[in-house]
């Protein structure tokens, strides 16, 4: 396996570096307090291609392998958790299960218009008595006359604020099954949560469904199939995500780290020349490399199509969330008074890490998961 | 595919279950493995990866059946229809 970085690869890490340098860095601590990110930023993204950084180029995307895909996920999210949320959801969840999935009418419709991020897209899966057991939703649909009525609350869902195109996950006579429902359907209506820990301006929100009708087109996949198939092929491919976007996090706080002991004096010395700091850098950076290895792992796998590639993207988000958590922890810790204040990212980075851990399958999801299939056997794991 | 490649793919499909599954575990070429819930979560989704990157095929919704994919011998008869076409 050779995870150093193509010439390709290393061209667009920077090219993401810059953009996310100049044009998200500055502004995301701003976003955060604000609580949204604005559309000027989400026009940026689609013109960058970078909201159908893996579509084809035929759909209008700019046709990345996973790998780059997995450094723009990490540099968007060194700056930003919610607009790494974004990419998540609309790409990484959306329009690469329609891209799977979708039939040829879903593709050469949607994919176009998500590819530059014309329209924006969410994934409704989680209700108030639903998260983790994903068979345990109620949101109903029923069969009439060729079409389908939807029934229900999903809750939680990341940029159902502003999406024009959602993923609705619903259980039937047929089992649960996948519907792409417009935001202008009559029946669906939006209501916005605030007060949410971390990646605050992911403009998360309720999706009401009330006698909303679908025509039978909108079916996403195979009916009945709606976990297996849909909801399996979206939350690999968005463990991905969040497992580069906690990277970026550990990351930035690695850096900022590192740059604070460099000018910060105590006791005549500075941050950096203290003993124990050196201990904190070093578990830092050591965490930052092996979260490193684990993704570009999966970006490799992934990129090859290889089975194995599913479970190693769920190792590579549990260790990489768990991590940003533990990195951002020491980086609070190193800055003081100073991490614990919204002057700094910090403190930002600090509480969008807690978000990482429970996303896309908690870090407990993802433990039985790892663990199932250790015990099965190792080969697929190490 | 001739009958080589047949014989092929029956062991490279019980090797793939094999890995799954655990080696201790034991179950014959007409068992359904859904059924006797040998197989977690995210196994049907690596089953299509599997399948699509051993045999260069391509699973489509309307091959989503679990009768296609339940047992080895229903693999090994889903990925020859498959090849056939
Ligand atoms: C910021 C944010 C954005 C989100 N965006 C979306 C979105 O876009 N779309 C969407 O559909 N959902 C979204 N969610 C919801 C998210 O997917 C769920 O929160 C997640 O699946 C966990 O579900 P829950 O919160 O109901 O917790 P629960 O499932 O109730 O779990 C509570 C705790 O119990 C643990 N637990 C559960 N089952 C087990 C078990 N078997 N063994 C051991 N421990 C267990 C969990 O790990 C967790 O620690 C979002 C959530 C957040 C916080």
């Amino acid at each position: 396996m050779n995870l150093e970085l193509t010439a390709t690869q290393q061209a667009l890490r920077k090219e993401f570096r810059s953009f996310v340098d100049t044009e998200l860095l500055p502004y995301a601590n701003a976003y955060d307090k604000e609580g949204y990110i604005p559309l000027e930023l989400i026009q940026q993204l689609g013109e960058q291609g970078y909201l159908g950084a893996t579509l084809p180029v035929e759909y209008g995307g700019r046709g990345m392998d996973q790998l780059s895909y997995g450094l723009l996920n990490e540099e968007i999210g060194r700056a930003c958790s919610s607009t790494r949320s974004l990419i998540t959801v609309h790409t990484s969840l959306t329009a690469e299960t329609i891209l799977r999935w979708g039939t040829k009418g879903q593709k050469e419709h949607w994919l176009p218009l998500l590819a530059r991020g014309l329209k924006l897209a969410a994934f409704g899966l989680s209700e108030p008595d639903a998260g983790s057991d994903t068979a345990g939703i109620k949101t109903s649909y029923t069969e009439q006359n060729g079409s389908y009525e939807l029934n229900g609350v999903k809750k939680w869902i990341t940029f159902a604020q502003i999406a024009d195109l959602y993923v609705i996950v619903a259980r039937g006579e047929q089992g649960i099954t996948a519907f792409l429902v417009e935001r202008n359907t009559p029946g669906l209506t939006i209501k916005p949560m605030e007060g949410i820990l971390g990646t605050r301006a992911s403009m998360i929100a309720e999706i009401h469904l009330k006698h909303c009708v679908v025509p039978a087109e909108n079916i996403l996949g195979r009916k009945g199939w709606g976990l297996p198939q849909i909801v399996n092929t979206a939350l690999d491919n968005g463990r991905y995500s969040v497992a580069c976007g906690s990277l970026g996090i550990a990351r930035a706080c690695l850096e900022d780290s590192i740059q604070y002991a460099r000018t910060r004096q105590q006791y005549g010395q500075l941050l950096k020349d203290h003993q124990l700091t050196k201990q904190k850098i070093t578990n830092m950076v050591t965490e930052v490399k092996a979260a490193t290895l684990l993704c570009r792992n999966a970006g490799f796998l992934r990129d090859k199509k290889d089975p194995d590639s599913i479970i190693q993207t769920s190792l590579a988000k549990y260790h990489a969330s768990r991590i940003a958590n533990t990195v951002a922890a020491d980086a609070v810790q190193l800055h003081g008074a100073l991490g614990c204040h919204d002057s700094l990212s910090i403190q930002r980075y600090f509480r969008d890490a807690r978000v990482m851990e429970i996303i896309e399958g908690s870090t407990e999801i993802q433990q039985i998961l790892i663990a199932d299939h250790s015990i099965a056997g190792l080969d697929t794991i190490l | 595919m001739d009958t080589t490649t047949q014989a092929g793919a029956r062991t490279i499909i019980r090797e793939f279950l094999r890995k799954r599954v655990g080696q201790d575990i034991q179950f014959n070429d007409a068992e359904d493995i859904f059924a006797a819930g040998l197989v977690n979560s995210l196994f049907a989704l690596e089953l299509v990866v599997f399948l699509e990157q051993s045999f260069d095929i391509t699973v489509e919704n309307e091959d989503l059946n679990l009768q296609n994919f339940s047992t080895v011998e229903n693999l090994e008869a889903f990925i020859l229809k498959k090849k056939d076409k």
